[in-house]
This record gives C-alpha cells, sequence and structure tokens, in this order.
C-alpha cells in the first residue's frame, strides 16, 4: 500500500514538473550552453556544427577587446547605466514623497506618474522621438528665447552626447513611476506613531525625512537600486527606437555608432556585421557582467539580513 | 497660523501637478498629433488639430495599411499573451508546487537550477535558440520559427523560472495539514493540486499573470527573432517596428499606430489599476 503511494507520488512529480521543465530546458538550458560553446567557435550561417565549425579559443573575445565599437558601446553602457540609476531613484523618491503627503488628488498623481511604464520601451521611444525632432524645435519658434532650440544643427538626438542624455530622460521617464511604486510601499510602511512622536518632540519635516524616513526605506534602497541597474544595463526597446544607436562618431580612426549600447551592439555584431560567434561572444560578456551584478545583489542583502 | 501649514500643501498639490502634467504631457502630444494631417504636422506640432475629426481618417488608414494590420496584429498580440500567460500560470504552479512539497535531493537540486537561471539574459541564448529551433524542425519536422507554437513554447520557457519562484514562495506559507487531511479522505494527490492549492494561489496567480502578461505584450526582441519580420504573424509592437521603418517621418500615421498600440494597455490598466501595482511590486521585492 505503502510502495504504491510512493509511486504515485513519484509520478506526479515528474508528471507536473515536466511541461515548464521541458519547455524550460529546450529554450533556456540547451541553448545557454550551445551558447558558452559557440563563443570560442567560428560559428556563422554557414559554419554549423555539421560541417566547418572549428574552435578558435578565446578569439572572439579579444577581438571584440580590439574593436572600438565594443569598448565604446561597453563604457557608454556604463555611464548610461549610472546615469539612469541616479535620475530614475532620484526623481522616483521624489515624487514618491509627493504622493504619499496629504495631496487631495494623489491617486490620479500615481496613476500618471506609473503610466509609461506599461508601454513598451519600443512604443515610448519613438513617441520621445517626435518629441526631441519635432515637438522640441517648434517650441523653440514659439517662445523667443528658447530660439537656440530651433536650430537644427541643435537637436538633441544629432549629436552623441546629447543623444544619450535623451535617451537617459526616455528611461527616466519609462521607469520613474514603477520604482516610485516600490517606495510608496516602503514609506507607507512606516507606522504613522514614530512621525507622530518625532513631532511633538518638535521635529520639522526635513528632520522627519533625515531621522525617520530614510532610514525605514533603506531597505528598499538596495532593491531599487539593482533593479534600475539591471534595467538600464540590458535597455534594447528604447535603443533602436529613440536612436537605432546613431548618431555616428569617430574613436580610433574608426567609424562607429554614437549611442550603440551592449545590447543593441550584440544584436548589431551578430545581424548587421554578420559575425554571429563574435555577437555570441559579447553576449557571454554581458552576461558574465550581469551574473556579478547578481551576486554582488544576493551578497549585500545577505549582509543586510544579518544586520537586522 | 493656519496658513503656513495650508501654503506649504498648496505649493506642494502645485509642483506634483506640474510634474503630473510633465508626465503626461507626450501622450497629450500623440493624441492630438493623430489627428492632423502630414503638412500640419510638420508646420505646427504644438497646436491642437484643425479638425479632430481627422483623427478617424487616420484610424481608418491604419486600420488598413498593409505594414500594420492592425486587426490581425492586435488578435496575434492578444492570442500570443493569453494562452502563454494560461500555460504558464499553470505549469509553473504545477512544478512549483511539487518541488516545495517534495524533499528530496533532486527537487531542491532542479528548483535550484531554476532559481539560477533568472539571472541568465535572453541575450546570451537569442541566438543560439534560433538554430537549435532551426535544428529541431529539420529532425522532427515540427515548425517552430516564425509560428504561434514556438514563441509560446518560448515564452513558457522563459516565463518558467520567475513564475516557480513566486509560486514557491507563496507555497511554503501555506500549512501542509490542509493537504494531509484531504489526503487522508482519500483525495488523490493531483485532485489535490486541483482542488484545494490551487484556488488558494489565486493572490500570487495575479501578480505572475501580471508581471508575465505585462512583459510577453511588450515584448519586441523575442518576436522579432521568432516571429521575424515580414511574417503573417505579427505582435503589435513588431508591427509599429515595422511601419515606423516603412513611413519613416510620416509622423500623422507613425503616431496614429502609436495611439491605437497604446490604447488596448490604457483601458486595461483602468480596470486592473489595483492588481497590476500589487503584483508589479510584489514581483520586484521578491
Amino acid at each position: 500500500m505503502k510502495g504504491s503511494m510512493q509511486k504515485e507520488s513519484q509520478l506526479v512529480f515528474w508528471l507536473f514538473l515536466l511541461p515548464a521543465l521541458f519547455a524550460f530546458i529546450m529554450v533556456m538550458v540547451i541553448p545557454f550552453f550551445m551558447g558558452a560553446f559557440y563563443a570560442f567557435t567560428n560559428w556563422s550561417s554557414s559554419a554549423k556544427l555539421d560541417g566547418g565549425l572549428k574552435f578558435i579559443g578565446l578569439k572572439n573575445f579579444i577581438d571584440s577587446f580590439k574593436d572600438p565599437a565594443f569598448i565604446y558601446s561597453f563604457g557608454l553602457t556604463g555611464v548610461y547605466t549610472l546615469l539612469s540609476m541616479v535620475t530614475v531613484n532620484l526623481i522616483a523618491f521624489a515624487l514618491a514623497l509627493l504622493v504619499t503627503s496629504k495631496l487631495k488628488l494623489k491617486n490620479i498623481y500615481r496613476a500618471g506618474f506609473f503610466i509609461p511604464n506599461l508601454i513598451g520601451g519600443l512604443i515610448l521611444g519613438y513617441i520621445w522621438q517626435f518629441i526631441f525632432n519635432n515637438a522640441i524645435p517648434a517650441l523653440g519658434k514659439v517662445i523667443p528665447f528658447l530660439s537656440a532650440l530651433a536650430d537644427p544643427q541643435n537637436l538633441m538626438l544629432s549629436k552623441n552626447t546629447t543623444a544619450i542624455i535623451a535617451m537617459v530622460i526616455v528611461s527616466t521617464w519609462q521607469y520613474a513611476g514603477y520604482i516610485m511604486m516600490i517606495y510608496i510601499a516602503a514609506i507607507e510602511n512606516v507606522p504613522e506613531e514614530l512621525h507622530e512622536a518625532a513631532k511633538i518632540d518638535g521635529a520639522n519635516s526635513w528632520m522627519r525625512l533625515r531621522m525617520i524616513t530614510l532610514p525605514m526605506v533603506a531597505q528598499a534602497f538596495t532593491v531599487t537600486m539593482f533593479l534600475t541597474l539591471v534595467f538600464s544595463f540590458k535597455q534594447f526597446d528604447v535603443n533602436v527606437s529613440l536612436t537605432s544607436g546613431g548618431p555616428s562618431t569617430m574613436l580610433m580612426n574608426k567609424p562607429i555608432l554614437g549611442t550603440e549600447l551592449l545590447a543593441l551592439n550584440i544584436y548589431n555584431t551578430a545581424f548587421i556585421s554578420n559575425n554571429l560567434a563574435m555577437g555570441q561572444a559579447r553576449a557571454v560578456i554581458f552576461f558574465i557582467v550581469l551574473a556579478i551584478i547578481s551576486l554582488i545583489q544576493v551578497y549585500v542583502n545577505k549582509k543586510k539580513e544579518i544586520e537586522l | 497660523m493656519i496658513s503656513k501649514k495650508k501654503i506649504g500643501l498648496i505649493i506642494l498639490e502645485f509642483v506634483t501637478a506640474l510634474l503630473f502634467v510633465a508626465f503626461i504631457f507626450p501622450f497629450y502630444m500623440v493624441i492630438i498629433n493623430s489627428a492632423k494631417t502630414a503638412f500640419e504636422i510638420t508646420q505646427y506640432p504644438l497646436s491642437l488639430p484643425e479638425r479632430f475629426g481627422n483623427l478617424f481618417t487616420n484610424i481608418v488608414k491604419i486600420w488598413k495599411n498593409e505594414a500594420v494590420r492592425y486587426p490581425a496584429s492586435f488578435l496575434a498580440s492578444v492570442i500570443i499573451t493569453t494562452v502563454s500567460l494560461l500555460l504558464i500560470n499553470l505549469f509553473s504552479a504545477q512544478a512549483a508546487w511539487v518541488l516545495a512539497r517534495t524533499k528530496t535531493k533532486v527537487s531542491s537540486f532542479i528548483f535550484f537550477i531554476f532559481v539560477a537561471a533568472m539571472v541568465i539574459p535572453f541575450q546570451i541564448v537569442m541566438f543560439p535558440l534560433l538554430s537549435w529551433f532551426r535544428t529541431i524542425t529539420n529532425i522532427t519536422g515540427i515548425p517552430l520559427l516564425r509560428t504561434y507554437l514556438g514563441i509560446i513554447f518560448s515564452y513558457i520557457g522563459f516565463g518558467a523560472p520567475l513564475s516557480i519562484f513566486l509560486f514557491h514562495g507563496f507555497i511554503k506559507s501555506i500549512p501542509l495539514e490542509l493537504e494531509e487531511a484531504a489526503l487522508i479522505d482519500g483525495c488523490k494527490k493531483h485532485e489535490i493540486f486541483f482542488k484545494i492549492v490551487f484556488p488558494i494561489l489565486k493572490p500570487i496567480q495575479a501578480t505572475v499573470l501580471v508581471l508575465n502578461g505585462i512583459w510577453i505584450w511588450n515584448d519586441f526582441l523575442l518576436p522579432l527573432l521568432v516571429l521575424g519580420k515580414g511574417n503573417t504573424i505579427q505582435t503589435i509592437p513588431l508591427a509599429v517596428s515595422n511601419f515606423a521603418g516603412a513611413f519613416v517621418k510620416q509622423w500623422d500615421l507613425i503616431l496614429t499606430a502609436i495611439l491605437m498600440a497604446m490604447i488596448p494597455i490604457i483601458i486595461f490598466f483602468l480596470f486592473a489599476q489595483k492588481y497590476i501595482v500589487k503584483g508589479m511590486i510584489a514581483g520586484s521585492i521578491k
């Protein structure tokens, strides 16, 4: 009797696990190991497993780090990620403070700040392309002291330094409302009594923000920092629709794309430059950076838990 | 005395209202410019349209456009999102339940692999995935690239790690006594899941559905690769990018296409706002 029940248990275990596990192995596990292997080969549409495929060691990785476009893209992604982390979190936190105070329309405000996050990055990028290329120059024509905006030379998307700032603006708009919601949850968890007690002791709102709210939502900062870090590092959709990586610029005497983030560089290396193996090697590098970020996150969280 | 506090609050209300206007300004631009002609939009992108009736003309143009194929793209997005969601929800809940309730080494190992896989970015698997799908089709004859089957199957695989992780955490908090009592009453194991456990999972199902739903509906890169360009099956993001690529700078029509792409999500948000916000916060903190 016991034996048959155990058998039934075993059967249910595998039957219930199978659909999810099968799909997971087929689309993630197998391609992951294939990809890790292909990164060290001359893999291409003509060189496949059944012929022509050669092991070439670290060549794809070494060549990647010799390619100005990749080095530039790597550095640019770092700068973009840092800038986005700062602006998204600053604005999100400010918004959260505003909409947790006693405003009349706070629910409408919350919804308004949150909505950009529900619409895909691709569509957001096109909207902002229109704003930067058409609406802002038109503003320059209407308002006399902003006439510089109407000059085609001053379009934000026409120079790579300003274009990357434009990308930071769009991603701030995209993510601030979402991060705000996390801060709101944290702020609303702070017991009201703490504020009441501090008020009686004569603390003003700035002191209460510094001595009560900030320490109480510190845990949320770890979450939001890592979330924005990972989101920004992986940014692809807005990059494609807002700038497509352009405008071009020069680095080490080679023309390269001026706003091409890593995810787009990986895609373009494989499909535009037609170098599948090199694109795969860059994807492996991309993965390693993200894995390190995640390990640091786990470490920081564990440490925090112990402290608590 | 009242005035100081009141003035402060009025200033806050004013600042927040300004920020709110700044945040929704891009949407306002989309709406007013969707109702303009090509000439109007290049001359006066900031002013109100001459005739709001023009919005209807533009919508009809996009509805009938060969690159957008709005009705077909909308339907494809709905099919892909709903079928993927239903299957991710069921399969992940099943898997998480047996993983949480079976205390063996194999079980913990499989769960560990699912959790570890959450770190894997799509970029590292996307190129091999395409060639792997092609190989499978060559061997078995089952078409995976450019088909509903292939993209839904992909979403089940990519959605599983986070969904299983969320379900697993929730299931561990359900007292075991409930299931044991049912077992004593003679319930079969699979009946326990469908009759008792699955209904209890409702709150976490909402989270799983919201998180995966927003991701799949808006996803661009995976459909671009798995469905490909110029396919009869295209999702809304693919349709918009297809159209914007083919009709460069025709902002009157591009913005109309964007408006039509946004409307379904915004309507959905207005109805399910509570669940969406809750689900997204719950998913992020885990």
